[in-house]
Parts: structure tokens; C-alpha cells; sequence
């Protein structure tokens, strides 16, 4: 029981808002301590699994100098000019359809997107140019909503397109873990049951982006109306 | 023998580093430099180095490097240096041909996965087949940045005065993945799962074959959004509930169980503060004044998904 004293000192840790690192390393040293390790093994295990896990920092890193330049020579404004063009687009319906396409390569196997790639560089200002061609400025809690959004569809399509089709990732995992309890199970099949969570979560976006639309609608309308009244 | 490993683009962005580190350090303007150009110093040396240095050694840095972000020895976002118009002029000249360095990163992650992880010489790969993804994105990225630079005409170190502003931007979150990643290793070493999944198991009405669905969805969730990580989650809460009661109380579908048992685990993800590659380095990244807004926009999403779970598992996984 002792041992879940890490778990408290985030729950804890979060609630009062201390600073995230600290709190997780807080997390882990008091873990560590009740588990009767020494501090300096405590520091050695961090250490190790700190080095083991570059990769997870890597891909945002190395985006970063791209996605700067680009952004110099006006990528975002120039995402904003097109999609202004498209008379059809809406910020929910260019979420609904970064989200399409993230889950059906995700489940081809193929990892295009992220944050930093392809949300922040394109489909936020895509999505906020949609917004804009309709409701003119948007306020900025109307922005906000829309990047928080577009961070979600981007979460979304990767997470529930991911165990489907070509089974990549994850099912492996899985199947490793089946096969050293002694069950052991086909790829095909742990794919096939992801796809009806993967249709609840497209159909749940669908939803979704229709609720982020009406927000839009609802919060820029004032000035518009008093635009007509005039 | 790989030519493109994991190495090798750790040494790049530990390159990176070691420019941001350096322009902070000797910028005449910028407050806090000691403590900033000290963090990405740090983080750099981790990313050249880390595999030569010794573990107890990282790990202090890591100590050092929470002391300088939680003491606020970082400093803050940086102001763009050319103004909108100047970007929009830009924009209107390169029309778009600007989004061609940004469209090749995709499509370099679909080229490598699919063709370039194939290309080999005897043992000599092209490509790092165990991380093939990460490496075909990392290769894209640095492919960008030369296309970037030929289209664009900007000054070499361009990428990395711009990109030091994005590095600025996100600040200390950026690592914080990677210590959620290395804190989850601890847990493991304490043995902490063990013990969540004995609770849960204990304290759900597991008996009956929805109790185990939902002790077993709700657990991996729960876990999930302690640990941040559903692949963490995952083989606990399945050895810990799953495989006992749905399987072998129950006589439930072991692969039914343990697809919709992970995607349930993502479900935890969405909601989490713990999962900040995914919840918090975006609200960062997209310059978000509420740091939990993008876990906020996903409630719905994930408590939906989650209740979809548990019934598409009840009505599957003891029927086939």
C-alpha cells in the first residue's frame, strides 16, 4: 500500500498546482523510497529510463526548427489565405477531416501528423481561417476552443485509428503480453475488434466539430447581428 | 550495421540544443540566461552523450535541470523578431510553395515506412528498422529544413534562431514527457501496478460478467490517467483483472478483451495531465493560456468512447 504514495503525490502534487517536473520527480523519489531504495538508486533508475526515453522528446524537437522557418516565411498565413477560399469549410468540418485522414493512415501503418508537424503549423491556422472567412475576428477564448480542438482531433485520430486494419504498435504489445500468459492470439483479429471503437470515436468527432461550430456561431454573433442591424 | 538510427538524430537535435543553449548564453538582451542556457545545456549533453555517461549522472542532471524549471530559472516566450506583415509578404511571394517543406515531412514518414525501410546493401540498412518510425519522421524533419532553406533563401542559422523561439515557447514541458516516461520505469521498479490492480479487483463487484467489463475498462482508464501511459497500464491491469476474471472466471474472448481493453487505456489518455506529449506540450506548442484545455475539449470524446467500450465488450467478448 505504502508504494502508492507516489500516485498521491501527483494527485496531490497536480491539484495544487506545483510544478509539473517537480511533482513527477517527487513522485518518483518518494515511490523509490518507500520501495526501500537508496537516493542514489532512485537517481540511477531516472537516469537510466530518462536516457532510454530521448526518443519520446526527439520527434518535437527536431520538428521545431522547420516549423520556425516556415513559419518566418508565413506558413500559417498562407494556411489561413487558402482555406478562406473554400466556401464550404468550417472550423469543425477541417477538424472532422484532419481527423479522417489521421485515423485511415494511422491504420495503413503510416504516421503522418503530430502536434508540432502538423497541428500547430497547419491545422489550427486552417481551422481558425475557416472560422474567420465566416464569422470575421474571432474573440480569444473563440480561438482558443478551436486549438484545443484541433489538438483533440489530432489525439483522437491517432489514438483510435491506431489497433485497426495493419496492426502496428500497440498490438504487438498486446499480443506479447497474451502469448507470455499462455493465450496465444492472431494480429488480424486484436485489429479487427479495434474497429468498432475506431467508429464510435469518428462518429463521437462527428458530434463534436458540430458542437465547436455552433460555439463559433454563438459566441461571434453579436457583432455580426448589430453589422446587419446597421 | 543502420545508417539512420536513432544515434544519429540524437546527435542532431543535441546539436540543436547546444545553439539554443549558446544564443541564450551570449544574447545581450535576454534576462535569466544563466539558469535557461544551464537547462538546454544540460538537456543537450543528455541527448550527445547520454548513452557514454553514467545513469546516476543523468540522473542528478535530470534533478538539477526540475530545480532550474520549478525555481523558474527559464526564461519565458520570446517575441517574434519580424512583424505579421513581414510574414505575410513573405507568404504572398512564396504562395504556396511554402507548404512543400511542410507536406514533405508526411511524405517522407509514408516513403520511409513503406520503401525506404526495404533499402539495404548486405547489412548495411538505410533505415533503423526497430524505430522505423520515429526514424522516418526524423528523417523527414531534416529534410524539410533543407528544403526549407533552399526555397525560403533564409540564412543558415535561420532554423535555429526560429526554432529556438518554438524551444522558448514550450519551455520545461518539453522534457516532461520523457521524465513521465522515465517515472513510469520507477513505479515499475517499486512495483507499483501490482498493488493498483489487487485494489481495483478487491473493491469491484467483479463476480458478475459486467463488473469484470467494467472493473476491467474502468480500471485500465483509471491507470491510464495515473500513469499517463496506456501501454503502461496495460499488462498490470490485463494480468491484474482482466485475465482473471473475464477470462478465466467468466470464459470471455482473451483478444476481444485485450483490444478493446487498451483502447480503453487511450481513453485515460485523452484525460490525463499525466500523457503530456499529448495533453499539455500541444496546449504549449499551440500557446494556450489554459494549460488543461485540450484535456478539457477531450472529456466528452473520451467518457463517450470509454462507455462505448464497456458495452461493445459486454455484448462481444462473451459471445465469441
Amino acid at each position: 500500500m505504502i508504494k502508492l504514495i507516489g500516485i498521491l503525490v501527483v494527485a496531490v502534487g497536480f491539484a495544487l498546482r506545483g510544478n509539473t517536473l517537480l511533482v513527477v520527480l517527487a513522485a518518483g523519489i518518494s515511490t523509490g523510497l518507500a520501495a526501500g531504495m537508496s537516493f542514489n538508486e532512485i537517481m540511477t533508475w531516472f537516469g537510466k529510463y530518462f536516457v532510454e526515453n530521448r526518443y519520446v522528446t526527439l520527434t518535437v524537437l527536431l520538428m521545431l526548427p522547420v516549423v520556425g522557418l516556415l513559419e518566418r516565411y508565413g506558413l500559417r498565413e498562407r494556411a489561413e489565405t487558402l482555406i478562406q477560399r473554400a466556401k464550404a469549410a468550417t472550423a469543425g468540418r477541417v477538424l472532422l477531416f484532419y481527423t479522417a485522414v489521421r485515423q485511415i493512415s494511422v491504420a495503413l501503418g503510416v504516421n503522418i501528423g503530430g502536434h508540432a508537424a502538423m497541428v500547430r503549423p497547419l491545422v489550427a491556422p486552417m481551422a481558425e481561417g475557416a472560422a474567420q472567412a465566416r464569422h470575421g475576428i474571432l474573440s480569444e477564448k473563440t480561438t482558443e476552443a478551436i486549438r484545443a480542438h484541433a489538438a483533440a482531433a489530432e489525439n483522437t485520430g491517432n489514438f483510435f485509428g491506431e489497433d485497426t486494419v495493419f496492426a502496428v504498435g500497440a498490438v504487438y504489445l498486446i499480443k506479447g503480453v497474451l502469448e507470455a500468459q499462455g493465450y496465444p492470439v492472431s494480429v488480424w483479429v486484436l485489429s479487427f475488434w479495434g474497429i468498432p471503437t475506431a467508429l464510435v470515436a469518428f462518429g463521437l468527432m462527428i458530434w463534436r466539430t458540430r458542437v465547436l461550430d455552433q460555439r463559433i456561431a454563438r459566441e461571434s454573433k453579436p457583432p455580426s447581428t448589430t453589422e446587419a442591424e446597421r | 550495421m543502420k545508417l539512420l538510427n536513432l544515434e544519429l538524430f540524437y546527435i542532431i537535435a543535441g546539436g540543436f540544443l547546444l545553439l539554443v543553449a549558446g544564443r541564450i548564453a551570449f544574447e545581450p538582451t535576454a534576462g535569466k540566461r544563466v539558469g535557461s542556457a544551464l537547462f538546454w545545456g544540460l538537456l543537450a549533453v543528455i541527448f550527445l552523450a547520454g548513452k557514454a555517461l553514467p545513469p546516476v549522472v543523468v540522473g542528478y542532471m535530470v534533478l538539477l535541470m526540475v530545480i532550474l524549471a520549478a525555481t523558474k530559472q527559464l526564461t519565458g516566450a520570446r517575441r517574434w523578431e519580424v512583424t505579421a506583415e513581414m510574414r505575410g509578404a513573405a507568404a504572398a511571394k512564396l504562395q504556396n510553395w511554402i507548404f512543400l517543406p511542410a507536406l514533405l515531412i508526411p511524405a517522407t514518414a509514408v516513403v520511409g515506412t513503406l520503401f525506404l525501410s526495404k533499402l539495404h546493401v548486405g547489412a548495411w540498412w538505410l533505415l533503423d528498422s526497430a524505430n522505423l518510425t520515429v526514424t522516418s519522421v526524423c528523417l523527414g524533419a531534416v529534410v524539410a529544413v533543407g528544403v526549407g532553406l533552399r526555397l525560403t533563401r533564409a540564412p543558415l542559422l535561420t532554423p535555429v534562431v526560429e526554432g529556438s523561439r518554438l524551444v522558448q515557447a514550450v519551455g520545461w514541458a518539453i522534457i516532461l514527457p520523457q521524465l513521465l516516461a522515465a517515472l513510469g520505469g520507477v513505479f515499475a521498479q517499486a512495483g507499483v501496478g501490482p498493488v493498483v490492480a489487487e485494489l481495483a479487483a478487491r473493491a469491484l463487484p467483479t463476480q458478475y460478467p459486467l463488473g469484470a467489463v467494467v472493473a476491467y475498462c474502468g480500471g485500465m482508464a483509471l491507470f491510464t490517467i495515473c500513469m499517463g501511459n496506456a501501454f503502461a497500464a496495460f499488462p498490470v491491469i490485463t494480468l491484474g483483472i482482466g485475465l482473471p476474471f473475464i477470462v478465466q472466471l467468466h470464459h470471455g474472448n482473451p483478444a476481444i478483451m485485450a483490444a478493446i481493453g487498451m483502447l480503453s487505456g487511450y481513453c485515460g489518455t485523452l484525460l490525463t495531465p499525466m500523457a503530456a506529449n499529448f495533453n499539455l506540450v500541444p496546449a504549449m506548442l499551440l500557446e494556450l493560456k489554459d494549460k488543461n484545455a485540450v484535456i478539457k475539449a477531450q472529456v466528452p470524446l473520451a467518457l463517450g468512447i470509454l462507455a462505448a467500450n464497456m458495452i461493445i465488450m459486454y455484448f462481444c467478448v462473451y459471445r465469441f
